[in-house]
């Protein structure tokens, strides 16, 4: 079985964004279903919060795929 | 560590990664080798500006299309991120930049969909810190022309309502997070989402046709065909994940000049 240890950091630190994203969320979908009129409001902070929380996983994809250690000169 | 997989097969894949992204140079000026990525930031400018002033040429009561297509996007920038952000006294200065700061991430995103060009610029990582680093100017500049160099450092280190003996451990956090972390994650933020994208896009396309040609096969054909149809469903994630990043990047400066411009409390 080949692979790389690095895939085995970004599977771990995708954990964290993916419970995170679910809680904003689900608190959105709470916020709009007792409060239709919010929709729009809640709409850009729950997409700022995503984004946010986001970042931390992309940013794990990215650097696992870059430092590898490996020159690539 | 890296533990290659042999394979039986007669070539080798080698999967897309960091090294895709160096691109050769187009031509050389004067020394200066100019490559793709840098071409499309150019023309990305040139675009934007040409196609807002073409809308902004003739201004009419009634507009035409053209105007009210620039219209819609100038206000959607202006209002949803300049004056619901930034508050209605002081976001008028503020919205030049965020428009231009705007499309000009939105078009370089794209530029990874648009046959042809096919590279989202940002995926060069200097690109991004770049424009971070515009911002970081910006907004530790308009927060210390506001409340001075020691008033605004005040206004972002020292957090209101904590008593004075938490000050030694949070103050140097606090700038570490507002002054240092802030254009880092900015960039990265960009930076990553738009490698990693494409990263995905490379791999499902350039997996699908290896594993239809050098695999072969009934299992080769099966699979590479879906990989190809994945490419295509991950083409129309990519258009959200690029429209919603210039949204961000866009938004969090808003939020950070916004920050800059607080009052204290």
């Amino acid at each position: 079985m080949g692979g790389s240890l690095n895939m085995i950091g970004y599977g771990l630190a995708a954990i964290g964004p993916g419970i995170g994203i679910g809680l904003i969320f689900a608190a959105y979908i709470n916020g709009v279903a007792r409060q239709p009129e919010a929709q729009s409001r809640l709409q850009s902070i729950a997409i700022l919060g995503f984004a946010l929380a986001e970042a931390l996983a992309i940013i794990g994809i990215a650097l696992a795929f870059v430092l590898t250690g490996e020159s690539t000169q | 560590m890296i533990v290659a997989a042999s394979a039986t097969v007669s070539a080798e894949y080698s999967p897309p990664g960091p090294q895709s992204f160096e691109l050769p140079p187009v031509f050389s000026l004067g020394g200066l080798e100019v490559t793709k990525p840098m071409l499309q930031l150019v023309l990305a400018a040139l675009l934007v500006f040409g196609f807002l002033w073409l809308a902004a040429r003739r201004e009419s009561l009634v507009p035409g299309r053209l105007q009210f297509a620039g219209e819609s996007a100038y206000g959607f920038v202006r209002n949803g991120l300049g004056r619901d952000i930034i508050g209605s006294h002081d976001f008028q200065k503020f919205v030049p930049y965020l428009v231009a700061l705007f499309f000009f991430i939105l078009l370089n995103n794209l530029f990874a969909s648009i046959p042809f060009i096919q590279f989202p610029t940002f995926s060069r990582a200097s690109m991004a810190y770049a424009l971070a680093g515009l911002s970081w100017v910006i907004y530790n500049a308009v927060g210390m022309w506001r409340h001075g160099p020691i008033g605004y450092l005040k206004l972002q280190c020292v957090p209101s309502g904590v008593s004075p003996f938490m000050y030694p451990l949070l103050v140097p956090l606090e700038f570490f997070s507002n002054i240092i972390v802030r254009p880092v994650t900015l960039a990265l933020r960009l930076f990553a989402n738009m490698f990693a994208g494409h990263l995905l896009l490379m791999l499902f396309a350039t997996g699908g046709l290896y594993l239809i040609t050098e695999y072969g096969g009934a299992i080769g054909v099966v699979s590479g065909v879906a990989a190809w149809i994945l490419a295509i469903l991950i083409s129309f994630l990519e258009l959200l994940v690029q429209f919603l990043q210039a949204y961000v990047f866009t938004l969090l400066n808003a939020m950070y000049i916004q920050g800059a411009l607080a009052e204290e409390h």
